[in-house]
């Protein structure tokens, strides 16, 4: 038994190296395969991380009246908090709202001069209001239309803003549809051609699969070297992928990071370091072995 | 050892307007271990119909072939390797494995029956002496003339000592000084007391033996003759 899977591993090995175009051939389209899977997966969280952004941008804004006290905002913020489609409220008092202004919009001489010819502090204090999804702000708004709280409030933004905020919440969800459909047929795509590649290579040796059964060798025997070779093919393929994924994300990731703060593509990559180690050698072994099978067992009936 | 009983082969054709092609019209004959028998006939006769049947190639379409008392036929393909141990067989067109050495080549048949490695290295090259591709060990296949891939192909026949040697027109891609190397070849392995099968069409080879000889002819055996002659 194991003089047998030792002759079958020197002789998968010995194939894969004597068969240098084809073997090229194979690795070539499996380190395609195995990065667009790769690039997939990372994608995911990308797109995630991006939306995440855009619905963080998406809140809605509860002004208060002139005079009154904070204890009183502060209570409203406690009874909003409860509310359970409310994701995150943060108060923004009429000092805080000032100073946000003046260093937001410093460099601007005629805003400057605006204000200081309004005189005084002209913001209002405020909760900022962020829900778990779009739909759940006008309930928000309902429980804020009520009666206790109308002499408190002076405006709430949300009819304003209702149109945006319902457009970045149905384009994070489109997003998320086309992302899973496009990847499911860029993956089907690349399994078909890399399956193909692996059936034209073995039927280059159909002739010698047939020479083998007709000198009494068993299937498995004949077949073993064969899975050698693919998982050979896979694991180099997916060693290369490794290097060519962790040298591009490393490359791109200070450009991406330029036009999207807080998006480093090389972090992202170390910190699912092991996922993708696994994804990637596992996919080009996994492809590799079940084309070899599938394309073998035509040739093995002589 | 080898027993045909009325065996009939018929190879459909789906081609419509075309008939069936009949390969082997109700045989019966028997070969008795140790000996040499020769297959003789014009091309399409069957003698090589007859062989794949033997290798279980092909499967009778009536008739039963039996091998040592086991009906071939009936064997399991997940048997097949078993039966095909026990035989050595020698092809026209070689077969022999492109991306293996000769050395590898002759060693497959071994490897394939379990031997040790130790066994190996002891009788790949003796066998490879004896067919005279000492020196050629490490060439591949591509890289060996006519001559040279038949002598492998006999090579890899017998290493493993089989009961039985079928070798299908060994000598036809030859020229007379290689095809008298080959023939001196098989008979030195039929005095080692393997049973051979040799299917010719080469008339000065049957002649020159003068062992049995069986003559085919539109797929039905036409004569049996123990010291035979080529006459058609």
């Amino acid at each position: 038994m194991l003089i047998t899977l030792k002759r079958i591993f020197k002789s998968g090995w010995q194939n894969f190296t004597r068969d240098g175009g084809i073997a090229a051939a194979t690795c070539f389209v499996l380190v395609i395969t195995i990065f667009l899977v790769s690039t997939i997966f990372l994608l995911k969280d990308v797109g995630q991380f991006l939306i995440m952004n855009l619905e963080e941008k998406a809140d809605i804004s509860i002004y208060f009246k002139d005079g009154v006290e904070e204890e009183e905002i502060l209570a409203v913020k406690e009874k909003v908090s409860k509310i359970p489609e409310v994701k995150e409220v943060t108060y923004i008092s009429k000092e805080t709202a000032l100073e946000e202004f003046i260093k937001r919009h410093k460099d601007d001489s005629v805003l400057m001069e605006s204000l200081w010819e309004v005189g005084g502090n002209p913001f209002l204090a405020s909760l900022s209001i962020q829900a778990w999804q779009a739909g759940q702000y006008s309930a928000i708004t309902d429980f804020l239309g009520n009666p206790d709280f109308q002499n408190l409030v002076e405006k709430i933004d949300y009819y304003q803003r209702k149109e945006i905020i319902e457009k970045i919440f149905s384009l994070s969800t489109l997003f998320n549809k086309v992302s899973l459909g496009l990847s499911i047929i860029l993956i089907i795509t690349a399994i078909l051609v890399t399956f193909n590649t692996i059936r034209l290579a073995i039927l280059n040796s159909s002739e010698e699969i047939k020479i083998q059964r007709l000198v009494g060798a068993s299937n498995g025997f004949i077949r073993g070297p064969f899975l050698v070779q693919g998982l050979i093919a896979g694991l180099i393929s997916g060693l290369i992928s490794l290097i060519i994924f962790s040298f591009t994300s490393w490359f791109l990731s200070p450009k991406i990071e330029f036009f999207f703060a807080g998006l480093n593509i090389f972090n992202l990559f170390m910190k699912n370091l092991g996922i993708i180690v696994l994804l990637q050698i596992f996919t080009g072994i996994f492809l590799a072995i079940t084309s070899s099978t599938i394309a073998i067992r035509k040739y093995l009936k002589v | 050892m080898i027993t045909f009983q009325n065996v009939t082969k018929i190879f459909p054709l789906n081609i419509p307007g075309k008939e069936s092609t009949l390969a082997l019209d109700n045989v019966s004959f028997e070969i008795k271990e140790g000996e040499f028998v020769s297959l003789v006939g014009r091309s399409g006769a069957g003698k090589t119909t007859l062989l794949k049947l033997i290798l279980a190639e092909e499967k009778p379409t009536k008739g039963k072939i039996f091998f040592e008392k086991e009906e071939i036929n009936k064997i399991k393909a997940e048997k097949l390797p078993a039966l095909r141990r026990k035989i050595g067989a020698v092809f026209q067109d070689y077969k022999l494995l492109p991306k293996k050495t000769t050395y590898e080549n002759a060693a497959f048949v071994m490897e394939v029956i379990g031997a040790s490695d130790l066994e190996i290295s002891r009788d790949v090259p003796k066998v490879l002496e004896i067919v005279g591709l000492k020196e050629r060990m490490n060439n591949f296949p591509a890289e060996l003339s006519a001559g040279e891939k038949q002598r492998l192909s006999i090579a890899r026949a017998l290493i493993h000592r089989p009961k039985v040697i079928l070798a299908d027109e060994p000598t036809g891609n030859l020229d007379p000084y290689n095809t008298l190397d080959i023939i001196k070849l098989l008979l030195k392995i039929h005095e080692m007391g393997t049973t051979l099968v040799l299917a010719t069409h080469n008339r000065e080879i049957v002649n020159s033996l003068e062992k049995r000889v069986i003559t085919l002819e539109k797929g039905k055996i036409i004569r049996d003759e123990e010291k035979g002659r080529f006459i058609l």
